[in-house]
């Protein structure tokens, strides 16, 4: 079975040097500061020495009062799972967060998905450009104050 | 010695790219220099129409998903949803649900294996045989719920309704006769010279590059990883059967195939336990109410798709439907390598590999 990590169980995974990150500690995941410098090479250091190898899945939650985006990473050695979420964009303007395109690769086309649709940009993603909708059309659907 | 670089759209509209996918690729003679898959055509936005939606409802938008396994579509959704809302499956209902989600992933391996032979060039003799074994599966559904193909047969605690008396024979014939097709298929197919001079060493896939590419299912274990959620993370009573699972060593187009073929034996034998273990009983649980309310908060289950890992990112805000709802679609992540494993292989490779990794624009898309 799938041992999903708890809160408490990913912080203490993690290194000490990577605890300022941690906004807070919930139930079932951490919430991280959106610390674009820092994010990166704790991304790294999440993949190369803590074996979480496998990105399950990237997605983004609008609440109107910040985005939220939503990873899940799977460790195909250890079999963990963990929930990381990272707000941003509060004022609703250009919200972005770092790109793990060049972590996992398997983030480059969700990455792009989130931006076309839910309007986040990734900082530092080699493509970042529309995947689904086309080049001109005006807005992003999945935001909760979208109107057609 | 080099020409003059050509760079040609493929698709949307094309009889091998499987749906409305499109490639714009640039060929140097005969030879691949770059690929840039282009998708959206099947775009329908299910995801913020699932946010309009109660939560029995968005079952029927799972099945318009990956339509050739909607069987395990709505099993994604429904797992998700009972994480969510706390709800217990009827034993009944789950059994049933775990034989018509292997049954599906015998017809959907049935379909990959077909059209990538066709688009090896074998055209139509091994489609129509395999086909012809799907087609049994899509009758043993009708039995079931009523529908062929959008089967929305799952609910949140178990089935719809339960299998009718003539549908348990017509499993068991389907049974009986479906490992003497398979040989037929493998007689017919393994050995040939033809396909194993077009797909061994083509478009290898790296084991490292595809854990890094989020690439799951069949395309995983053809690379030689032994990463089965069936058997990793087991939902439903996966935990309650046996089975192998077949690896591949090389990770090229023929493993993919022969992945999917012996995937197709262990499935039958599952159904084959899951018939030993099912008992009479309750099919859903009374208690599940019409208008499904689950406490604020998030779900992710994933399962094993016959095309990878699927699984359904839930955001519940108390009320009848869905905050938020994300498809993670094995289809989409799977593309990610498309561009790396054929660059350098002729136009001809280019379509033998897309078929082998089995996608389904309704998937990728969505």
């Amino acid at each position: 079975m799938t041992k999903e990590l708890t809160g408490n169980e990913i912080k203490s995974t993690l290194n000490e040097n990577y605890h300022s990150l941690i906004d807070s500690v919930e139930a079932d995941h951490i919430v991280l500061k959106n610390k674009k410098e820092k994010l990166l090479s704790f991304f790294e250091n999440l993949k190369n020495e803590k074996k979480f190898n496998l990105l399950s899945s990237v997605t983004s939650v609008d609440f109107l009062s910040k985005f939220v985006v939503v990873y899940h990473f799977t460790s195909i050695e250890k079999n963990e799972s963990i929930v990381i979420k990272i707000p941003c964009g509060e004022s609703r303007k250009e919200p972005s967060v770092i790109s793990i395109t060049s972590v996992w690769r398997g983030a480059e086309l969700q990455e792009r998905e989130i931006y076309d649709l839910m309007g986040i940009y990734f900082d530092n993603h080699p493509n970042m450009k529309r995947l689904l909708l086309w080049e001109n059309f005006d807005g992003h659907p999945l935001r909760k104050d979208f109107v057609n | 010695m080099s020409t003059e670089l050509v760079t040609m759209n493929i698709g949307p509209i094309h009889p091998s790219t499987h749906g409305v996918f499109r490639m714009r690729v640039t060929f140097d003679g005969e030879t691949i220099i770059d690929a840039e898959p282009i998708i959206g055509y099947l775009h329908r936005g299910s995801e913020k129409l699932a946010e309009e939606r109660t939560y029995t409802q968005i079952v029927t938008l799972t099945d318009r998903m990956d339509y050739t396994a909607s069987m395990t579509n709505n099993q994604a959704y429904i797992l998700s949803v009972e994480k969510l809302s706390g709800i217990k499956p009827a034993e009944r209902g789950v059994w049933l649900r775990m034989i018509a989600a292997e049954l599906q992933r015998v017809a959907a391996h049935s379909v990959a294996i077909g059209f990538l032979i066709n688009d090896l060039g074998a055209w139509h003799t091994p489609l129509l045989y395999l086909l012809r074994e799907r087609e049994k599966i899509l009758e043993l559904f009708e039995m079931m719920c009523g529908a062929r193909i959008t089967n929305s047969y799952l609910r949140p605690g178990g089935v719809f309704m339960d299998a009718p008396d003539e549908f348990w024979p017509a499993l068991n014939r389907f049974l009986d006769e479906m490992p003497e097709r398979l040989n037929d298929i493998e007689n017919l197919l393994t050995d040939n010279e033809i396909i194993i001079s077009r797909t061994q060493n083509v478009a290898v896939l790296d084991k490292d590059d595809a854990i890094n590419a989020s690439i799951t299912g069949p395309m995983l274990r053809a690379s030689g990883i032994d990463w089965d959620l069936r058997h990793r993370n087991p939902y439903d009573f996966y935990d309650k059967v046996s089975f192998r699972r077949p690896l591949g060593t090389v990770g090229d187009n023929n493993d993919r195939y022969l992945v999917r073929l012996h995937e197709i034996r262990e499935s039958l034998k599952i159904i084959e336990q899951c018939l030993d273990l099912i008992e009479p009983g309750p099919i859903k649980p009374e208690e599940v109410p019409f208008l499904v309310r689950p406490p604020e908060g998030d779900s992710y289950v994933p399962i094993e798709a016959p095309k990878g890992e699927l699984g359904f990112y839930l955001v519940s805000d108390g009320g009848i439907s869905p905050f938020r709802c994300h498809v993670r679609a094995p289809s989409l992540m799977n593309l990610t390598l498309l561009r790396d494993m054929v660059i350098g292989y002729k136009i001809a490779d280019l379509f033998v590999t897309f078929g082998s990794v089995d996608v389904n624009m309704g998937e990728v898309d969505r």
